[in-house]
């Protein structure tokens, strides 16, 4: 296996090492923690009184405009990391060319800015 | 590769591994026992003029053991409505999110867990897949607080995420590489830490980082004065703490990723950044330089009060990804320029 893969395959492991972890450490509280059930420590917390209506209710709006600005946004940011690592090659050319990309990129946030979308009502 | 260097003999994958897997566990969970001790407990005490923990150790030091043993003897508590299988996977998510990141910090020109040719870029990809978990937090509690902490959390990570991620493009583009190594190289190359020409990108990224641990002023998700504690309200005992542990490595891993980006890593000044002692000290060095930027960190934590929800937006959209964008293009300029 290459060097390259093998670093991959770090990767995965530590991952898995985390999970292992995870596991052990609530594999060992399972053995020093008392069990008592009652059916009332098992209401959903809510100030205290008991929870009215179900749990997953509706929320704002504003928080999925934000999510999909951010998926155009956080797209455009990956075409700029293999134009940064490659800058000294391609001189001036390459700043024109992202300065242009930039704008474009600057051009959306500014439309969504007077659309309103960043206001938070 | 770390364990030839220190034995001087060439181990097979799987001791190699495991080695790493050992310094990895001692790389996770120490500095985050030193941050919470250090900065939680006694410097935050200091700041609001109080002591902090007294009486377990001395001066408090085995404060830390006392709650862990505290926590694991918690009784485990699923809320009754809640979706288990996601009630349960959420800290495991936060977690491997965690341990992925420590893997890219190098500790030295050969003291390193993986040598990523994309390092930077790696570690941005795999801190975002901690959104995940805390979503999956805040929708398997089946509890107001605790989906509108979750999707709070996912609003302002998401939001900070391109600052974040921006402000580190003007390293790239000064270094020209996106591996960790070949970043501290150009710096020890360069003659000052990057913290000097990308100042502006280094206020950037600790704001960004602030609001990406969401630690005060950024602490909408968890906010108890609103939200209880947000996405972890209904979690108790050992689960709270994994999320905990997981908070604070991550703190850790982030200061240490912005020591090694903008104060030059493993390197003191006038040092061949090469040379066989780095290897021994490098470590030492790059844990003091995390002590100081998480310092930075708690400092703010400490001292400023919380935002609310739509500055928080305002800030993120309106000031500091125009600024970022602005500090590539200058730093790009700098860069064909001269």
């Amino acid at each position: 296996m290459s060097d390259f893969l093998r670093s991959y395959l770090t990767v995965g492991i530590f991952g898995l090492l985390a999970v292992v972890l995870v596991s052990a450490l609530l594999g060992i509280s399972s053995l020093l923690r008392p069990t008592r059930p009652q059916a009332q420590k098992y209401i959903n917390y809510e100030s205290g009184v008991d929870p009215v209506g179900s749990g997953w209710g509706q929320s704002n709006i504003r928080y999925y405009i934000f999510a999909l600005l951010f998926v155009m946004f956080d797209v455009e940011a990956v075409f700029i990391f293999p134009w940064a690592t490659r800058l000294e090659a391609y001189g001036t050319f390459g700043l024109v060319e992202m300065a242009i990309f930039i704008f474009i990129l600057l051009l959306g946030l500014v439309y969504a800015w007077r659309k309103g979308v960043l206001r938070w009502l | 590769m770390t364990l030839a260097h220190f034995l001087a003999v060439n181990p097979p994958y799987w001791v190699e591994t495991l080695t790493k897997i050992g310094i990895g566990l001692v790389a996770v969970l120490l500095p985050t026992g030193a941050l919470v001790y250090l900065f939680l407990f006694k410097m935050m005490s200091f700041m609001q003029s109080r002591l902090g923990p007294m009486e377990a150790g001395p001066y408090g030091q085995l404060q830390l053991l006392a709650e862990f043993g505290k926590f694991l003897q918690k009784e485990d508590i699923f809320p009754s409505k809640a979706d288990r299988f996601v009630f349960a996977a959420a800290p495991f998510v936060v977690l491997v999110s965690t341990f992925m990141l420590v893997l890219v910090l190098p500790a030295g020109p050969d003291t390193h867990f993986i040598d990523l040719n994309t390092g930077i870029y790696f570690a941005m990809a795999v801190s975002s897949i901690s959104v995940i978990g805390i979503l999956m937090a805040g929708w398997g509690s089946a509890s107001k607080y605790s989906l509108l902490g979750g999707i709070r959390a996912a609003g302002q990570l998401i939001a900070y995420e391109l600052p974040l991620v921006l402000s580190v493009v003007g390293v790239v583009i000064m270094a020209g590489t996106l591996n960790m190594k070949g970043i501290v190289a150009a710096q020890a190359d360069f003659g000052v830490w990057f913290i000097i020409p990308q100042f502006l990108g280094f206020l950037i990224f600790l704001v960004a980082i602030q609001a990406e641990l969401t630690q005060p002023p950024f602490d909408m998700p968890v906010a108890e004065s609103e939200l209880v504690t947000g996405y972890l309200t209904e979690y108790s005992g050992i689960r709270f703490l994994l999320f905990f542990i997981g908070e604070f490595a991550t703190a850790a891993v982030f200061s240490a990723i912005g020591a090694t980006l903008f104060l030059g890593g493993w390197t003191i000044p006038f040092v061949d950044a090469n040379a066989e002692i780095m290897d021994y000290i490098g470590p030492l060095v790059l844990a003091g330089k995390m002590i100081l930027i998480a310092f930075l960190i708690f400092w703010f934590r400490i001292t400023y009060p919380r935002f609310r929800e739509d500055q928080l937006q305002r800030l993120a959209w309106k000031f500091l990804i125009p600024l970022s964008l602005f500090n590539i293009v200058v730093t790009a300029i700098f860069k064909v320029v001269f």
